[in-house]
């Protein structure tokens, strides 16, 4: 990359904000509250979830007995864990941040308007 | 394990039907297509690198679900927060991409209601958010408060607004399970209370960034215009603007 370089000032901006991001989602992560949120809670309503050894299911009359189960839940990273494995919300979270500052970061920077002398 | 149940965030697959599903879908890229055609112009040297980060931290924050009432939770949706911070063209794209993540790398959100969660989430969310804080700007222009007060009403009305989203779609095409009132009636409950919660993360992000660098916030632009040169052979909008922005 040929921009030239931001001030200090703006990439130690940039640096704290990634590091909040990374904080939030690979320690705060660990606190989140583990209930259902609006959206589930209203598919939610009608039914009790029943835990039995082949899992849960829903017993009762509701919007989410006709949600199919995730193409892709058998992902390594399913669930905001890795490979299922119990406590590692916080790296998943610190996955997820990188992979969508990588993502995202490089469609703009692709996106962007370059300066003039950038296109001589 | 209880906890596999927990952290899925969006709609997932089979709670509307298929011609429904489809039809949000392509609403959900054309907007989008529109979104990466108008971004341009927000996007250059400085803004860019914000809008991935802007972008990274609305992933992380969604991954926080705060507790509303006893066995139920919310978490951010975002669409305020990046219309504030990057602007709706570039916001729009920012929530999309991180619905994109979640639902691809993480199995949240189902890939046939991707287009459906990007609709409400990502065009509706970001696009009333915006519409808010511009209606307040002038309180925002005028003081801290007032920037913060904006970003809080602005969240507010982006959740409830983009949980109607939701209701619509359920309405058109919903699978059923319950009545049409019923989701009305919990959806916006709900979202008013999780409003709450996202009109003061997004009070508090935009607040911490007005503090340390005003000229970031996509809302101020304008206030004190940037010291930026602009190319003299772009488009007449553009040369208006750069003119306004340098009195010679």
């Amino acid at each position: 990359m040929t921009a030239p370089a931001p001030n200090r000032r703006a990439t130690g901006f940039f640096v704290g904000f990634l590091a909040v991001a990374l904080l939030v989602a690979g320690a705060l992560s660990y606190f989140a509250s583990p209930h259902p949120d609006g959206l589930d809670t209203v598919t939610l309503q009608g039914c009790q979830v029943v835990e039995s050894d082949a899992g849960e299911h829903l017993e009762g009359t509701c919007i989410a007995q006709n949600a199919t189960d995730h193409s892709l839940a058998a992902s390594p990273l399913a669930d905001y864990s890795v490979e299922g494995g119990e406590g590692t919300v916080g790296v998943a979270g610190v996955i997820g941040v990188l992979v969508t500052l990588v993502v995202a970061g490089g469609l703009f920077w692709v996106l962007r308007r370059r300066r003039p002398k950038d296109q001589h | 394990m209880v906890g596999d149940t927990v952290l899925a965030m969006h709609m997932s697959d089979g709670l509307v039907n298929g011609p429904t599903a489809g039809a949000f879908g392509l609403i959900a890229v054309l907007g989008l297509v529109l979104a990466g055609v108008r971004a341009r112009s927000d996007l250059d040297d400085r803004t860019a690198p914000m809008a991935g980060l802007v972008t990274a931290f609305v992933f992380a924050v969604q991954m926080i679900n705060f507790p509303i009432l006893p066995g139920a939770s919310g978490h951010l949706l975002g669409g305020a927060l990046v219309a504030i911070l990057v602007g709706p063209w570039v916001g729009s794209l920012c929530i999309a991409i991180v619905l994109c993540v979640q639902a691809l790398l993480f199995a949240d959100g189902g890939l046939t209601a991707l287009g459906t969660n990007i609709v409400n989430m990502a065009l509706v969310g970001v696009f009333v958010g915006y519409a808010v804080a511009v209606a307040l700007r002038p309180l925002a222009r005028r003081s801290r408060a007032g920037l913060v007060a904006t970003a809080f009403v602005a969240a507010f009305v982006n959740t409830v607004v983009a949980s109607l989203a939701f209701v619509l779609e359920y309405a058109i095409g919903g699978a059923g399970g319950a009545s049409l009132g019923t989701v009305f009636t919990l959806m916006i409950g709900l979202h008013v209370l999780i409003g709450i919660g996202e009109g003061v993360i997004t009070a508090a992000t935009v607040g911490a960034v007005a503090s340390v660098r005003p000229d970031l916030v996509h809302l101020l632009r304008g206030t004190a215009p940037p010291l930026q040169l602009r190319r003299a052979g772009d488009t007449g909008v553009t040369e208006s603007r750069a003119t306004e922005g340098n009195p010679s």
